[in-house]
């Protein structure tokens, strides 16, 4: 079950409106939904069901055509992403090394499951499936770096993620 | 029309170019099994592989219901290897299947139970799947989602979404966790959903059913307290007898009053008496509005699906919508203010109970503006479907076909013609036209139909010639077919005095309440005509076939009402609507 957003959501008129507008223009395309949800997704980061709401109104289709749309394709997000993403590798190599143990420790740590954001908006949280790191594993990254070689220990990830506003 | 040449299972045979397999067998006496495809559907997507058929020449199965015939194409239909394939598939959809079927209200007549014993599937097993969790949504007043019980077949997605123009359901997720929900798995009782119950009409298994309310009503029975009235609609007389093993369109109006009766209800009465009385309050309606200049198109308001969907989807035309309550609503508001009277009963002691092919009516009884004898004293106490009357008979141990045919007892059980055709689409319109148009002309309608307005077709059109006007009208079944009748006269392209809208497709007599048909039977024979028919035979048959010479509405107005349109009548026989947010 997809979890949503728990998050207020802070839509701005500018992106409202940008976001209509797009919608209004390719109303007509074939196959318009998943380009749509796209289009929403880069102008929010994200599909809460306020955007989605004016995907459909926009599109003219019952908003539950759009959330299966939005929930079939791994590439949609429900959730915002933090200002510090946190990815960690599920792939065989970082698994068998204990990176599950991990991705379960910063959920506790963080207070939030696979996919959701923290209440500050600091720090979101996904897994991956290898990141072409292998020998470094087990691997996790936070926005564009590279944590590899990790053991697990609160010391190390506390640090790790104290270096992040 | 071309004709292409074909074998199948050897034999030669003729199609019609761009028949599929599956109809091209039917022509040829062979009854493919089909658990997604519905004739009436427009979204024909092929998932559940039940119906492969193998073609020579071909490397794979091809399914049968989206394949296309060809000449020279060669067919087997039940060779050892279909059947695995079939056996296979089924046991596949059984390894996501809650097989819960002792305590399961579709054992009986489930889609799914009957084709397993059909192609022997003898373990229940065969594939590890992942059974899911239960999660009912029982939110709703008239329905019940069991999302373990699903198939995944999509039926009732593409009827909600193409048939009724709703869409409130749709597949999310995918592989395991596929499943039917509302947008962001919203609660259909908040939901866009406008109860028309089409949904479970189509679905093969026991995903949806209908929300139970047998219970309410033996309790009520049980009750010596209680005075427990009963009204019937039209339709009900028209499909009951399905449940009994009785042919399709075989109108069962007497052995149901005995039924009735039996069971033990203190007065066994007609909805179709109280659908009278909705024809005398809509034709003064609608006159008025004419003479008066009132809001134009007049449109009915006896569905209560077409209500919720007018207030959700097109509210801007609500004062459009006649303020008459339905024949449902009218009948419970005279039981318990002019009968209660007459009787000397206690209004709170009456309990009302309705038998409809609809489940949108187990909603209706509860909308605001729908209790005329006063606050916390509702018009009807509950509800319950075609089919639920079934179950209550079948419980009761009544041998149906064997019952006498017994009348509706007088006090309010006296309609015409006029009111049994209601439950057929144009049949509102036709009992309309024949008392507005006798009003404004003065003289006596030869012949009394109407039959421009008949007919099974979405969306018909009929003017007539009256009393110096050219009255247009227009009558709509299938709520996305008044989504698009009303998209056309808000662009001013389309003007009528009056629409009459039903929201299930063919009217009530194929409402979301009635006996459940399979698949193999929808897709061949169009219940809704053969449903209707009954009817309009009724209607034929009865000496009385307008609701003005109903001596029965006739007496209520005398001692009761006064005219029609009156202040009292205003309070009894007529409601409000309001706007609704599309929040799922």
């Amino acid at each position: 079950m997809r979890r949503f957003s728990t998050l207020p959501f802070a839509g701005t008129p500018e992106q409202e409106t940008q976001l209509r507008q797009w919608l209004a223009e390719h109303k007509e395309m074939p196959g318009v939904t998943m380009p749509a949800l796209q289009k929403a997704q880069e102008i929010y980061g994200y599909l809460p069901i306020e955007v989605q709401r004016m995907v459909a109104e926009g599109l003219d289709k019952p908003l539950a055509d759009i959330y299966g749309v939005a929930t079939f394709y791994s590439q949609f997000r429900l959730a915002p992403q933090g200002r510090n993403r946190i990815s960690v590798c599920l792939g065989t190599a970082c698994y068998v090394k204990g990176s599950g143990k991990i991705h379960e420790k910063l959920q506790e740590k963080l207070n939030i499951k696979d996919g959701e954001c923290t209440p500050d908006g600091k720090f979101s949280l996904d897994s991956c499936r290898c990141v072409g790191a292998c020998g470094l594993a087990p691997v996790l990254m936070i926005n564009e770096d590279v944590y590899g070689r990790l053991t697990g220990d609160d010391d190390e990830l506390d640090a790790i993620l104290a270096k992040y506003e | 029309m071309n004709m292409v040449n074909l074998k199948i299972n050897n034999v030669p045979c003729q199609a019609p170019e761009g028949a599929t397999i599956l109809e091209a067998a039917h022509d040829a006496g062979i009854t493919i099994p089909t658990l997604c495809y519905l004739k009436e559907s427009k979204r024909v997507n092929g998932a559940c592989r039940v119906c492969v058929v193998e073609v020579k020449g071909a490397k794979n199965l091809l399914p049968a219901c989206v394949y296309p015939v060809s000449e020279g194409m060669e067919v087997y239909t039940h060779t050892k290897r279909v059947q695995n394939a079939r056996k296979m598939n089924l046991e596949l959809l059984l390894s996501i299947h809650n097989q819960d079927c002792m305590s399961c209200v579709r054992n009986g007549d489930c889609e799914l139970l009957r084709l397993c014993k059909q192609y022997g599937v003898d373990k229940s097993n065969a594939f590890e799947g992942v059974l899911p969790e239960r999660q009912d949504d029982d939110s709703a007043l008239h329905l019940v989602k069991d999302s373990s019980k699903c198939i995944i077949c999509r039926r009732c997605i593409s009827t909600c979404a193409e048939n009724q123009g709703v869409g409130v359901i749709n597949v999310v997720e995918r592989g395991f966790n596929t499943h039917i929900a509302c947008a962001f798995e919203g609660k259909l009782a908040d939901s866009t959903c406008i109860g028309c119950g089409q949904c479970i009409t189509v679905c093969p298994t026991a995903a949806l059913v209908e929300r139970d309310d047998t219970e309410k009503v033996w309790n009520a029975l049980d009750d010596p307290t209680r005075h427990v009235i009963v009204q019937t609609a039209p339709s009900v007389r028209a499909a009951l007898g399905e449940e009994f093993g009785l042919p399709i369109g075989t109108n069962v109006q007497g052995k149901m009053v005995a039924a009735l009766r039996r069971l033990g209800f203190d007065g066994v009465f007609d909805t179709d008496f109280a659908a009278d009385m909705t024809i005398m309050e809509e034709a003064h309606e609608f006159l008025d509005r004419v003479k008066n200049g009132g809001k134009l198109p007049l449109i009915t308001s006896c569905s209560p699906g077409w209500v919720k969907y007018c207030e959700t989807f097109h509210p801007d035309f609500i004062p459009n919508l006649s303020s008459c309550k339905s024949p449902q609503q009218m009948f419970g508001a005279l039981s318990k203010t002019y009968y209660a009277k007459k009787m000397g009963i206690d209004p709170r002691d009456i309990y009302c109970v309705s038998v409809m092919p609809c489940t949108a009516k187990k909603i209706e009884i509860s909308r605001a503006d729908q209790s005329a004898a006063g606050e916390g004293i509702p018009d009807v106490d509950v509800s319950i479907t075609t089919r639920e009357l079934a179950r209550m008979i079948h419980r009761s141990g009544l041998r149906f076909v064997d019952l006498p045919d017994e009348d509706f007892d007088p006090a309010m059980g006296q309609a015409t013609g006029a009111g049994h055709i209601f439950g057929a689409t144009g049949g509102v319109m036709e009992a309309a036209l024949r008392t507005a148009v006798e009003t404004l002309t003065g003289e006596k309608v030869e012949p009394v139909e109407f039959a421009q307005v008949r007919g099974t077709e979405g969306i018909k059109e009929a003017e007539y010639q009256v009393a110096g006007m050219t009255l247009r009208v227009c009558v709509v079944s299938g709520t996305a077919n008044a989504g698009k009748v009303l998209d056309m006269v808000r662009r001013g392209e389309k003007q009528y005095h009056m629409i009459e809208v039903m929201a299930c497709p063919g009217g009530c007599v194929n409402g979301g309440g009635q006996p459940i048909q399979p698949a193999p039977v929808r897709n061949f024979t169009d219940i809704r005509a053969l449903r209707a028919k009954a009817l309009y035979d009724q209607d034929q048959a009865s000496e009385l076939r307008r609701s003005h010479e109903n001596p029965l509405v006739q007496q209520v107005y005398a001692e009761f009402l006064g005219e029609p349109g009156s202040e009292t009548a205003h309070h009894v026989l007529h409601t409000s609507y309001q706007k609704r947010e599309k929040l799922y």
